[in-house]
């Protein structure tokens, strides 16, 4: 393992790399499968092994490399492969295509059809990624790479130019000249919190106090965000790069990565670009021959969602209960071990590289007034096209959700947008034209946040998902401070009561009082920004609180209480599979109608728990069992059933 | 616990040696030797460590990672994130639950079982996930979640 001690040394490795045919930059043959959590969910472990075995079957195994590289964020259509040099992009590959792409693409440079991504509106199959709208109408710069970087290969980062930034800062600019670049790019935290990172830095480096530390925050606890997990497992040395130039720029000669325990494969690879970074000498002692010295550790975290607040965070790695503390002072100036500690998070650091590289005047052409660069987005739930997008800031929600998502499946409505996570809110669809940037998404009563963007249907209840959010809070509360702690809980009880049918008409004016009481009085960011997801319903969707409140039921029919369940029988096909699932036992063969007619299945009313499994298991194709909104003990409520089943199709009986 | 138990975990104690703050660290790699931690474990680090048993349990309890409960032979997760929750991750947990007849975060008294809810594993594109002794499985509806246990009785 080359020992890189000067400058000179990491340009010679580079050279050596691409000179040597390294497959990135050559014309041979190349194939990258997609190794990140997503697409190992679906198969793409069997289809590396395939292609292991069926290249080694015909012996070309030498020449055609294969890489298992990080994760490009076309989720939904994984495991993903692409075909290098040409970049044929094949999307939902399963082993048994294998041995057809090394046939036909590999070796007779021929397209398989079967394997190409299909638009869904006009049929036109898209062979590079610049022919596919999804990653078409993206800028990619933090996650471009991830798709021809072996993560655990220190030499595939290399290659492609990494580390040239930080053999810049070490060699041509002073700890201030870096501070004053990362100012001037305008870059703003992407933890959600939107603070310019170039100031946080400053204070960290005026801050007196040695040692000083260096902090990656992978701890994304928000629900629906994985644009970190998807950097430190697919390109980790490029955070781990930006970690040594702010070290440097601070003064820092120890830093720390904290990654959550939910992500083993970013713990593992984080854990292997330390190894390496060190073995090559670009952690330790005498970085590139500069003088500076640094090392990292590398802490896992334990299961709590309020640890990735800073102060907690930095608690955590003190080995303590990771509870948050009140920010009298910044932890830029008392921070871990009370000493100046500079965090941010994951998707941050991985733009400083970027920054001293190509300059802050770059930078700061993306984007909008007050918002620069590009932003990582996970585009989930009711959307054709999951995944990660990369766009600049100041697109709107509409064009990444029709353009980049492909719209809403099952020819559903938009009905909203959930962003910023638990401490973020719900935007209409009215709003959907909002400029997605840090101040816009304030304005509507939302957040950025980490940057999940969680697209809602028509069939989303927005009371539930704010009752969702508030049980997620309360579980999560770390129950340090009273506001927090009991405000959530009171949230949650009239919540409760409300998806129940139970609300009562004072209930709205109670929310919001204690709401802003919790927005007011909590220690941290975790309980200030709590009522968000509440607020903002309340604010966008009242008419579907009073639906609940005042006449019990549920547009959406989502709430269980609200809804009862009936089969038709002329569509039951009595397979059974309803009964057998039923955990109330309240499902059994109906009394035919007439002799000779086809049995079906009965609810009995009185014992059913309304828990809508025989709803979601009735197969497919039959879809006999039909929700109805309202409570079915209701007499006024037959009409209602009568009109859902078609005219009194028997279930009375 | 005998005493090959115990000598590995003064193994994996000395790991850390000279280290500060490494509680936690030392709770999961204890966990993942064992799978969960026994009281005799906390006394034992606490001895060795001259940390207070109460320091140490506070700790355990305040992460849902650490197990002060023996946990099954599988271990069945379900990721509870928005992006699961809209697409109904709630019903194929209440599902797994009725199935297993247990609830959320307990273990099958024959201990072949422990069903757990999580925050979030980060797979968001491929919601309902679960996962089963850290095979991950995507899309998961009712029928899926029923041929995934199937599939492990």
């Amino acid at each position: 393992m080359p020992r890189l001690t000067s400058v000179r040394d990491l340009q010679d490795m580079r050279r050596g790399l691409t000179s040597r045919g390294d497959p990135i930059e050559s014309g041979t043959p190349w194939v990258a499968v997609c190794a990140g959590t997503g697409c190992l969910a679906l198969g793409a472990r069997k289809v590396i092994d395939a292609f292991k075995e069926e290249l080694k079957k015909r012996g070309m195994a030498e020449a055609v490399q294969l890489k298992e590289t990080g994760c490009p964020g076309f989720c939904e259509k994984g495991p993903i492969v692409v075909v290098y040099p040409e970049g044929v992009h094949y999307v939902k590959v399963s082993p048994g295509d294998v041995p057809d792409i090394i046939e036909e693409t590999i070796i007779k440079r021929r397209l398989m059809d079967r394997l190409l991504y299909v638009d869904p509106v006009t049929g036109a199959r898209g062979v590079h990624e610049d022919e596919i709208p999804f990653y078409k109408h993206q800028t990619r710069h933090l996650i471009n790479d991830n798709i021809k970087i072996d993560p655990k290969n220190i030499s595939d980062y290399i290659a492609l130019g990494g580390y040239r930034a930080l053999a810049r800062a070490l060699s041509a600019m002073t700890p201030r000249d870096v501070i004053e670049e990362v100012k001037r790019s305008g870059l703003r935290g992407r933890g959600g919190g939107g603070f310019p990172t170039g100031l946080k830095w400053d204070s960290a480096r005026a801050a007196s106090g040695v040692p000083k530390y260096v902090i990656v925050n992978c701890d994304e606890g928000d629900p629906g965000a994985f644009m970190d997990r998807a950097l430190m497992e697919g390109n980790p040395h490029s955070v781990l790069e930006g970690l040594l130039i702010g070290a440097y720029a601070i003064g820092a000669r120890e830093g720390f990565i904290y990654v959550r325990a939910e992500y083993p494969l970013a713990v593992e690879n984080a854990r292997t670009s330390i190894v390496q970074a060190r073995e090559h000498g670009l952690l330790g002692e005498e970085i590139l021959g500069s003088g500076f010295d640094f090392d990292v550790r590398l802490h896992r975290g334990a299961g709590a969602f309020v640890s990735g607040e800073s102060t907690a965070l930095m608690n955590a790695l003190e080995g303590k209960v990771g509870e948050p503390k009140p920010k009298y002072v910044h932890t830029s100036e008392r921070g871990l071990w009370n000493r100046p500690s500079l965090l941010n998070n994951v998707e941050t650091w991985a733009n400083i590289p970027l920054i001293i590289n190509r300059g802050a005047g770059w930078f700061s052409s993306i984007g909008t007034d007050r918002s620069k660069g590009t932003k990582i987005f996970s585009l989930v739930g009711k959307v054709n096209n999951t995944g990660l997008v990369e766009v600049p800031m100041g697109m709107t929600l509409r064009e990444i959700i029709f353009d980049i998502g492909g719209g809403i499946p099952g020819g559903k409505k938009v009905k909203g947008v959930q962003t910023g996570g638990p401490s973020g809110g719900i935007i209409p669809e009215e709003h959907l034209d909002t400029l997605v940037d840090f101040d816009e998404l304030i304005s509507l009563g939302s957040m950025m946040g980490s940057g999940s963007i969680i697209v809602l249907d028509e069939d989303t209840c927005a009371v539930d998902l704010a009752r969702y959010f508030v049980d997620f809070l309360c579980d999560e509360s770390c129950g340090k401070c009273v506001p927090c702690r009991e405000g959530l809980r009171q949230m949650r009880d009239i919540l409760n009561e409300i998806v129940a049918g139970r609300g009562k008409a004072e209930d709205l004016k109670t929310l919001r009082e204690i709401a802003g009481l919790m927005t007011a009085a909590s220690l941290c960011a975790l309980g200030r920004t709590a009522a968000n997801p509440v607020l903002s319903t309340i604010r966008h969707f009242e008419e579907e609180y009073l639906a609940h409140i005042r006449e019990q039921r549920c547009p959406a029919l989502v709430c269980e209480r609200l809804v009862s369940y009936f089969i038709r029988p002329e569509l039951c096909i009595a397979c059974g599979r309803c009964r057998e699932n039923c955990p109330q036992g309240a499902i059994s063969e109906g009394e035919p109608i007439e002799e000779g007619k086809d049995p079906f299945m009965v609810i009995d009313q009185s014992r059913c728990s309304r828990c809508g499994i025989c709803y979601h298991v009735c197969p497919s194709k039959v879809r006999a069992v039909v929700r109805v909104s309202g409570k079915s003990s209701d007499p006024s409520h037959e009409t209602a059933i009568d009109k859902a089943l078609g005219g009194d199709s028997g279930w009375r009986r | 616990m005998d005493a090959a138990d115990l000598d590995k975990v003064d193994e994996i104690i000395d790991r850390y040696r000279g280290q500060e703050g490494i509680l936690i660290q030392l709770l999961l790699d204890l966990q993942s030797e064992l799978n969960w931690i026994p009281r005799e474990v906390i006394s034992h680090l606490s001895e060795r460590l001259r940390v207070p048993k109460s320091q140490i349990y506070r700790i355990a309890s305040f992460y849902k990672v650490i197990n002060l409960n023996p946990v099954g032979r599988h271990v069945i997760q379900v990721c509870m994130g928005t992006a699961c929750q809209v697409r109904g991750a709630h019903k194929v947990l209440d599902f797994t639950a009725s199935r297993l007849k247990i609830k959320p975060e307990e273990t099958t008294s024959d201990l072949a079982f422990s069903l757990k809810k999580v925050n979030c594993l980060g797979c968001c594109s491929m919601g309902p996930v679960m996962t089963v002794d850290e095979v991950y499985h995507g899309g998961v509806n009712l029928e899926g979640a029923e041929k995934i246990l199937k599939n492990l009785s």
